[in-house]
C-alpha cells in the first residue's frame, strides 16, 4: 500500500507547489467520519495512480490554519493541484468514482 | 452475473443490522455504499439513546462496531454508488457502478440526507462557512461566534456540542419553544455559551468570501436584524435517498417509502428500512429494529417464493 505524505505548513510548499508530479491533497479530521470512510479508498487509489499523482493529507485538527489559509472550513474536502494551483476541487458528499474523474481529468 | 440472496442498499444502523440477521441466517448477503458507514448517525457525536451505552456511545464508534458484527457473520461489504433498481421476473436487479448484482430480495436503506435551508447564501458560502456537519467542521470554528438553524433533537445537541469550541452558538429556530427531547432541551437551555433566536427565520447569509453575517426576521413582528458569525450549521430535517429508485416504488408526498408492518414495499422482494421508510421516529434503534424485522421478513419470504434451503 502506498503511503499518504502528511503536510503540514512547513512542507506544504516543496511537496505541493514544487512538485513536478499533480497532486491529490485529502483535507481531513479524526473526527470527521465521512473522511476516516474514504481513507482507505484514497490509499487505494494512491497505490493505482503511484508514479502519475503524489497522494498527500492534511489532518486539520492538527493544522487549521494550514488548512483554513487554503480556504478549508469543511471536511471532507480533496483539492487537486496542478503546477502548484488547485485545479478542481471536491467537498462533501463524494466517493470512488468522484474522485477518480479528477485524478483522470488530472493526468489525461 | 454475481448472485445473492439479499443486497441491502446502504450501510447505516438500519442496512448494518439487516446485513447482520440476514448473514447470521446463513444467507448470501451483500450490502452496498458509496459514502462511509454509519449513515447519518455517523455524523452524530454523542448518542445518548441507544440502549446498552449507558454513558453512550459515539456515532463512528456504534457504526463500526455494527460493521464488524455483520461482517463476523459473513456479510460481504461493496464499495458503490448504486444507479438503478431492475425487476427480472421474480429476482431483483441493483445497478452500481460496479457492475450489477441479482438478488432474490433488495432491502432499499438509502437513508436520507440533510434538507437545504433554501435561503440566499446558502449554496454560495457552502463549505465556505456553512456546513451540514457539526462532527466534521466544528474544530474549524475554535473561540469563534456560530449559529445553528433548527430546533428539533439533531440542531439542539449539535449546537450544545458545538460550545465545546465556539465561544458563542446562536440557535435559531422559528417557533418559541424547541422541538428537541426535554433532556437535550434542559441541556441547551442551560448552557452559558448558548443564545437563541426565538420565532426567528434566516432571511440570508452574507459575507465577501466566507460567512460574514447572519440576516434574521422575526417572524412575529417581521423584523430584521444582523448577527455577526462566523459559521452556520443547517440541521433543518431529512430529505430522503430515493431518487435512484426512478418511481419503481412507491413513495409518499414527501418521497419516503411507506411499507407494512414487515417494512414490505408495494413490490413483492422489495423491503424499506431506516430513515427512508415512512415513519414517525427515525433514530439508530428504530433504524435497527427495521432491518432486523425485514431480513427476517425476507427470509421466510425466500423460503415461499424460491423453496429456498
Amino acid at each position: 500500500m502506498a503511503g499518504l505524505t502528511e503536510l503540514t505548513k512547513d512542507n506544504f510548499d516543496q511537496e505541493v507547489k514544487e512538485s513536478s508530479l499533480p497532486v491529490l491533497v485529502d483535507f481531513w479530521g479524526p473526527k470527521c467520519v465521512p473522511c476516516m470512510g474514504l481513507m482507505p479508498v484514497v490509499e487505494e487509489l494512491a497505490g493505482k495512480y503511484a508514479g502519475k499523482v503524489k497522494f498527500c493529507k492534511v489532518n486539520t485538527a492538527e493544522n487549521r490554519r494550514l488548512a483554513i489559509q487554503l480556504r478549508v472550513m469543511s471536511l471532507p474536502t480533496f483539492q487537486f493541484y496542478k503546477g502548484g494551483e488547485v485545479v478542481a476541487e471536491l467537498q462533501g458528499s463524494f466517493g470512488q468514482e468522484e474522485i477518480e474523474e479528477k485524478l483522470q481529468a488530472l493526468i489525461g | 452475473m454475481q448472485e445473492y440472496d439479499i443486497i441491502i442498499v446502504g450501510a447505516g444502523p438500519a442496512g448494518l443490522t439487516a446485513a447482520l440477521y440476514s448473514a447470521r441466517s446463513k444467507l448470501k448477503t451483500l450490502y452496498i455504499e458509496k459514502l462511509s458507514t454509519g449513515g447519518q448517525a455517523a455524523t452524530t457525536d454523542e448518542i445518548e439513546n441507544y440502549p446498552g451505552f449507558p454513558h453512550g456511545v459515539t456515532g463512528p464508534s456504534l457504526s463500526a462496531q455494527m460493521e464488524e458484527q455483520a461482517k463476523r457473520f459473513g456479510a460481504e461489504r461493496l464499495a458503490a454508488k448504486v444507479e438503478k433498481l431492475k425487476m427480472d421476473g421474480d429476482l431483483r436487479i441493483v445497478c452500481t457502478n460496479k457492475g450489477d448484482f441479482r438478488a432474490k430480495v433488495v432491502i432499499i436503506a438509502s437513508g436520507a440526507a440533510p434538507k437545504l435551508l433554501g435561503c440566499p447564501g446558502e449554496l454560495k458560502f457552502r463549505a465556505r462557512g456553512v456546513s451540514y456537519c457539526a462532527t466534521c467542521d466544528a474544530a474549524f470554528y475554535e473561540g469563534a461566534n456560530v449559529m445553528v438553524i433548527g430546533g428539533g433533537d439533531s440542531a439542539v445537541e449539535e449546537a450544545n456540542y458545538l460550545t465545546k469550541f465556539a465561544d458563542k452558538v446562536t440557535l435559531v429556530h422559528r417557533r418559541n419553544s424547541l422541538r428537541a427531547t426535554k433532556v437535550v432541551q434542559d441541556r441547551a437551555l442551560a448552557n452559558p455559551k448558548m443564545e437563541f433566536a426565538w420565532n426567528s427565520v434566516v432571511e440570508e447569509i452574507e459575507g465577501e468570501d466566507v460567512v460574514e453575517r447572519v440576516i434574521l426576521k422575526d417572524v412575529t413582528t417581521g423584523e430584521k436584524r444582523t448577527v455577526e458569525v462566523e459559521g452556520v450549521f443547517i440541521y433543518v430535517g431529512l430529505e430522503p435517498n430515493t431518487d435512484w429508485l426512478e418511481g419503481q416504488i412507491e413513495t409518499d408526498e414527501h418521497g419516503y417509502i411507506p411499507t407494512d408492518d414487515n417494512m414490505r414495499t408495494n413490490v413483492p422482494g422489495v423491503y424499506a428500512i431506516g430513515d427512508v421508510r415512512t415513519k414517525l421516529l427515525r433514530q439508530v434503534v428504530t433504524a435497527a429494529a427495521d432491518g432486523a424485522i425485514a431480513a427476517f421478513h425476507a427470509e421466510k419470504y425466500m423460503e415461499s417464493k424460491f423453496d429456498h434451503k
